[in-house]
């Protein structure tokens, strides 16, 4: 009875599965390796060696790599701020932080461009001060301020979450035996929350390497990733679908491989780190 | 236990599959019904691009009912008319595009006789539909316009009038280009002396080198934000539509629109009736509606681009058409232009090869 309910009540994530993850991924798989004519090839997947698609992708790897760097390095001791304060009740400051995320991204994307314009806030208040503008827009550090504001929260969540977890009595027990809140940080807090630092870099690393809409907004059409070649064989007029296709099977093929690399080297950190 | 498993996923793929294709077929069933059953058009049209009260005038008048769709781009436009789901009685258009319609035999003779209004469309505007209309069997004009060079007065010391002017170190920075394939490679081609319909391999290599030589100057390939970042003051020169230079003329007054004395590019959006449409004789007298003196006027105050409608500029005064070279260009303008026609498959195919590299330079 119980097995039948529990079928029953899975039968909607199924056909949801089914009908927005397996049949457009086996489109894509079957659009990927055919021609327009419909017979096999290798070429759209192959494509991505062709230096045209190559630096497109060596650029979006660069970029995402920054941007979880970024992101990871302000996450941090946000999330440590954030444990800290929610402990007390003082949901406030977490409120405020959380607040802004809850704006859609498109918008927050727009609010960047009105701020790096070579007119926009930023120069106007450096002239204010007598400072030189700085011409941020359409270059690659507005899609990486641009990118890393926009996956920030996917940092900052699973971390917190994690070092919220870790027991208040471990962290007491470091502080009898003399230790400093700086060696309590670093021995205690960064190792046992390493599981929500690997999510929190899986989720920023995987969506900003195939990111396109922000650098479309914030590079003004001069920066070029693999997104917008993938978005562009969908979608210009000389779409080939059976190219977009390919070249989005070779970039899921490059994200898994990275991801295992990360895997690899994580378990080692973690070995030796924790224990 | 487990072949029971793989039983149950393979009759629920079977029956999602069921489900759809009944949706699917339900849903085309009934819109053909309905099509059957009242007298109704089916029209697609850039977004945007007809004054909205006038479609339910002709309602009114006609009681033809009028379903009106819009898309953003010719290529988006193509990629749904061949998808076939909904058939269209009548499309406007760019020149290149309709230019393989009718290459690829996919329209309607358009019956002139049945059209009353059809002599409001200047000679001028038939002349330029040559160019992708040999017989002129296929299309009615709707608007027109140029391609050129929108500039901010209070940032430039001279008039751009040559596309030389946008390979400028002087303005680097300072420049914004079309994020479109062919509109971008217009400046390239003229400079170098070439035919901007040209599908000479070498001739659009050398035109990629130049452009990716500009890249460093230019600010950003934008489509429609050029002309809010050139109303912002964001740049100097930018390479855009008449029509949206005139537009952004409205909001910033230190703006002007010039042709570049090379030449340019002319574009000309018609409609056409596509074959498979449902109801000839209603696409026919939408289009004799809209070529009708006081329709095709409320219709051009509305759009504001170069209206091919004789009558209509006949009405406007000549304070008006000096006042906006943007949309009313004179004589010598359209001398030195020309239009895009349709390149064929492999220049289709070699020109977004350029852009890639352009894009990825």
């Amino acid at each position: 009875m119980r097995k039948l309910t529990s079928r029953i009540m899975s039968g909607p994530y199924i056909i949801w599965m089914i009908i927005f993850t397996v049949i457009p991924l086996g489109l894509i798989v079957y659009n990927g390796f055919t021609n327009s004519a419909g017979n096999f090839t290798l070429d759209n997947v192959a494509a991505i060696a062709d230096p045209v698609n190559a630096k497109p992708l060596l650029l979006s790897f660069e970029m995402s790599l920054i941007v979880t760097g970024v992101c990871l390095i302000l996450a941090f001791p946000l999330a440590l701020i954030l444990s800290k304060y929610s402990k007390n009740k003082n949901s406030f400051i977490v409120m405020i932080f959380i607040l802004p995320m809850w704006m859609n991204f498109m918008l927050r994307t727009l609010a960047w461009r009105l701020i790096l314009l070579n007119n926009g806030f930023l120069n106007q208040w450096l002239t204010t001060i007598g400072l030189d503008p700085i011409y941020l827009m359409n270059t690659k550090t507005a899609i990486v301020l641009g990118t890393a504001y926009d996956y920030f929260p996917f940092m900052v969540l699973p971390i917190y979450n994690a070092i919220s977890k870790i027991d208040k009595d471990v962290i007491c027990a470091a502080q009898d035996l003399g230790a400093t809140g700086m060696r309590i940080i670093t021995k205690i807090i960064m190792p046992l929350s390493l599981p929500g630092v690997i999510s929190g870099i899986t989720m920023v690393l995987v969506p900003s390497m195939s990111e396109f809409v922000i650098a479309d907004m914030l590079g003004g059409g001069k920066v070029y990733l693999i997104g917008n070649v993938i978005e562009q064989s969908f979608n210009s007029g000389y779409a080939d679908v059976h190219m977009g296709s390919g070249l989005s099977l070779s970039l899921m093929v490059f994200i898994i491989i990275s991801m295992i690399i990360y895997r690899i080297f994580d378990k080692g950190e973690e070995a030796d780190g924790v224990w | 236990m487990r072949k029971n498993v793989l039983k149950r996923c393979v009759s629920l793929i079977a029956g999602c599959m069921i489900l759809a294709s009944s949706v699917l077929l339900t849903s085309c069933g009934s819109s053909d019904g309905e099509r059957k059953s009242s007298n109704q058009i089916v029209v697609f049209n850039y977004g945007d691009y007809i004054d909205r009260d006038l479609i339910d005038k002709f309602e009114k008048e006609t009681g033809i009912e009028v379903a009106y769709e819009e898309f953003l781009t010719p290529e988006a436009m193509y990629t749904k008319y061949k998808n076939g789901s909904v058939k269209y009685d009548l499309i406007c258009c760019s020149d290149y595009m309709l230019d393989k319609m009718i290459k690829e035999g996919e329209v309607e003779k358009i019956d002139r006789s049945k059209m009353k209004n059809i002599d409001n469309i200047g000679k001028t505007y038939w002349e330029l539909s040559k160019s992708f209309d040999p017989t002129l069997e296929y299309t009615v004009p709707y608007f027109w316009g140029t391609v050129g060079i929108l500039y901010n007065t209070k940032m430039m010391d001279h008039v751009p009038d040559s596309w030389n002017d946008l390979w400028d170190k002087k303005y680097s920075n300072n420049i914004i280009m079309q994020n479109s394939v062919r509109d971008s490679f217009i400046p390239a081609l003229i400079r170098n002396g070439s035919d901007i319909n040209t599908t000479d391999e070498g001739e659009l290599r050398r035109a990629l080198e130049d452009l990716k030589n500009q890249k460093e100057i230019v600010q950003s390939y934008l489509v429609d934000e050029i002309r809010d970042d050139m109303a912002n003051d964001q740049a100097a020169m930018g390479l855009i539509y008449s029509g949206e230079a005139s537009l952004a003329r409205d909001y910033n007054d230190a703006l002007e629109y010039v042709v570049p004395k090379e030449g340019s590019d002319i574009w000309m959006d018609s409609f056409v009736i596509p074959k498979g449409g449902k109801n000839y004789d209603g696409a026919v007298k939408f289009l004799d509606f809209l070529c009708r003196e006081d329709v095709a006027m409320t219709n051009f105050e509305y759009v504001y681009y170069s209206t091919p409608n004789e009558k209509v500029l006949e009405q406007i005064d000549d304070e008006e058409k000096e006042g906006n070279p943007a949309i009313f260009p004179d004589e010598s303008v359209l001398k030195r232009c020309d239009i895009f026609s349709y390149l064929g498959k492999d220049t289709e195919e070699l020109y977004n090869r350029l852009w890639k590299e352009l894009k990825a330079y």
